[in-house]
């Protein structure tokens, strides 16, 4: 009991100094990535490559006056920006990242991932409400309906692997999928059970951790010519650094889960050295083109975006679904 | 509840089964809580936060219980859906400047906290008098045997649970059809 409440707590402390490093370090990853991608610098004054600017841009956010807005709902607004962060902390807690690195094993690890990332609409309606601004409400409400709609074709491929693998423990998925690149889930060649759709249920699920995330073409909650700027308007220094930094730690979830579910997790593509070092490339490989795709396509509207998931991301996943239990009867 | 948390012969706090009783009074107390301010805030935004963290320490209790799978469920379903929901719902419907409500109904006032007082200590004479036998674990409760439980012995339930949901979705497209007409 003591040693797995120490693991526990250790893995607590893990978990935030990662999300936390990772937030800083992606903001910089993003802004130059944009800056590239647009033929611009991007921070690159402070230190080599501009690498001292997370930790100044930190200090500058902490340092800034917690403003409160004199219309809030004080207790909500503050409470806001905490549950944006924590459930995204609480995440990573049961993401395995090799096969000994894991803080807390739970055999139902992939429910658990979910259930704290359906948490963060939540935060951002109380953000959005608590703020008395008629643009931050409509702003949560996008979001939110786009995360809701979005959570359900990423739910049903989810089921979809856990049928596949028959085991909703994330060790369990990964273990199921070791021994080269062949056996990943993202390709169709699985012994016993030839499934032409996996491709396209990888490309579901990706789409929809961009769009759970909100990150850009899928960002209409955040719009600085319609909403001046979105849920985080009223919000100033580490508040709105709260947000962004569980922002960033989804994204990081998002990208962990779709290489654990598809990619083999730690497993080398060619069976050798499995470790840590595979998995960290591939979850950073895909945040990368999290960031490349968000420089490089032009924002969806509203309905395009909920037709998008209701209309093709879901039936197309309900038949992915069907598609795979039949198989798995046959075969 | 575990008597022996309330005796002095009880386990010490920071043995394995002190710090359970810890955390399960810890998850009673944010239940209370929760349902205190879903129901004596004014605004109804507040309640429904009062209400998810009623639903938190509800997930608590379960999870104290010995079984994971329904707290997730209950964090996945109340927290992350139905409550939601219910906001969007206010949101949509009324708008968010509250009146005071006065006293209204024969029910409020002296005769409410009557009814109330006597709720109360029918249940807690009921919770005291019941002789509560510990009953022998009857599976794991895990995810594997609760499904096929629901789909062998209890699937009559089930389905009929499903056929509620039939119907509510159609209650709301009558609705929601009949409000686009006028």
């Amino acid at each position: 009991m003591s040693l797995t409440l120490l693991n526990v707590i250790v893995a607590v402390f893990i978990a935030i100094a990662f999300a936390a490093l990772n937030a800083a370090y992606l903001v910089w990853a993003e802004r130059r990535g944009a800056a590239r991608i647009q033929r611009r610098p991007g921070p690159n004054i402070n230190g080599p490559f501009g690498l001292f600017q997370p930790p100044l841009d930190g200090v500058k956010l902490m340092a800034k006056q917690l403003l409160i807005p004199g219309d809030v709902d004080k207790i909500l607004f503050m409470v806001a920006p905490v549950l944006a962060m924590a459930p995204a902390i609480t995440s990573f807690v049961t993401i395995p990242f090799s096969s000994h690195i894991v803080g807390h094993n739970m055999h139902i690890g992939i429910l658990l991932v979910f259930a704290f990332a359906s948490m963060g609409g939540m935060a951002l309606l109380l953000a959005g409400w608590s703020s008395r601004n008629k643009y931050s409400v409509m702003s949560s409400v996008r979001a939110v309906s786009q995360a809701i709609a979005y959570e359900i074709p990423m739910l049903i491929t989810a089921i979809t692997i856990v049928m596949i693998t028959g085991t909703t423990d994330l060790m369990g998925i990964v273990k199921a999928q070791t021994g080269g690149f062949w056996h990943w889930n993202i390709f169709p060649f699985k012994a016993g059970l030839f499934n032409p759709l996996m491709l396209m249920s990888f490309l579901i699920f990706f789409i929809c951790s961009l769009a759970e995330t909100n990150r850009a073409p899928f960002d209409l909650g955040e719009a600085e010519s319609e909403l001046v700027a979105g849920f985080h308007t009223e919000y100033g220094s580490m508040g709105f650094g709260l947000f962004f930094m569980g922002e960033y730690a989804n994204i990081v979830i998002g990208a962990s889960l779709t290489t654990i579910l598809f990619l083999g997790g730690w497993d080398c593509p060619f069976g050798l050295f499995p470790g840590v070092w595979w998995f960290l490339l591939k979850i950073y490989l895909l945040i990368a083109t999290f960031i490349w795709i968000r420089w490089t396509f032009p924002r969806t509207t509203i309905y395009g975006l909920l037709n998008l998931s209701w209309k093709i991301l879901i039936p197309a996943s309900l038949f992915n679904l069907l598609l795979t239990a039949g198989l798995l009867k046959v075969f | 509840m575990n008597p022996t948390l309330l005796t002095s012969q009880g386990p010490s706090l920071f043995s394995a089964d002190g710090l359970a009783g810890l955390i399960f009074l810890i998850m009673v107390a944010v239940m209370l809580l929760g349902g205190l301010m879903a129901c004596t805030s004014e605004r109804l935004v507040r309640s429904v936060a009062g209400l998810v963290v009623c639903f938190v320490g509800v997930a608590g209790i379960f999870y104290y219980l010995n079984s994971p799978f329904i707290a997730v469920m209950e964090m996945l379903i109340y927290v992350g859906a139905v409550s939601i929901t219910i906001s969007f719902a206010i949101m949509l419907a009324a708008p968010e400047q509250s009146k005071k409500i006065g006293p209204s109904g024969p029910l409020a006032g002296p005769l409410g906290f009557l009814t109330a007082g006597l709720a109360f200590g029918g249940l807690a004479v009921l919770g005291c008098r019941t002789v509560w036998p510990v009953q022998a674990k009857i599976n794991s409760g895990s995810m594997e045997t609760i499904g096929v439980r629901l789909l062998n012995e209890y699937s009559m339930v089930f389905e009929l649970v499903s056929l509620v949901l039939l119907v509510a979705i159609l209650g709301a497209l009558i609705l929601a059809r009949s409000g686009r007409n006028h």
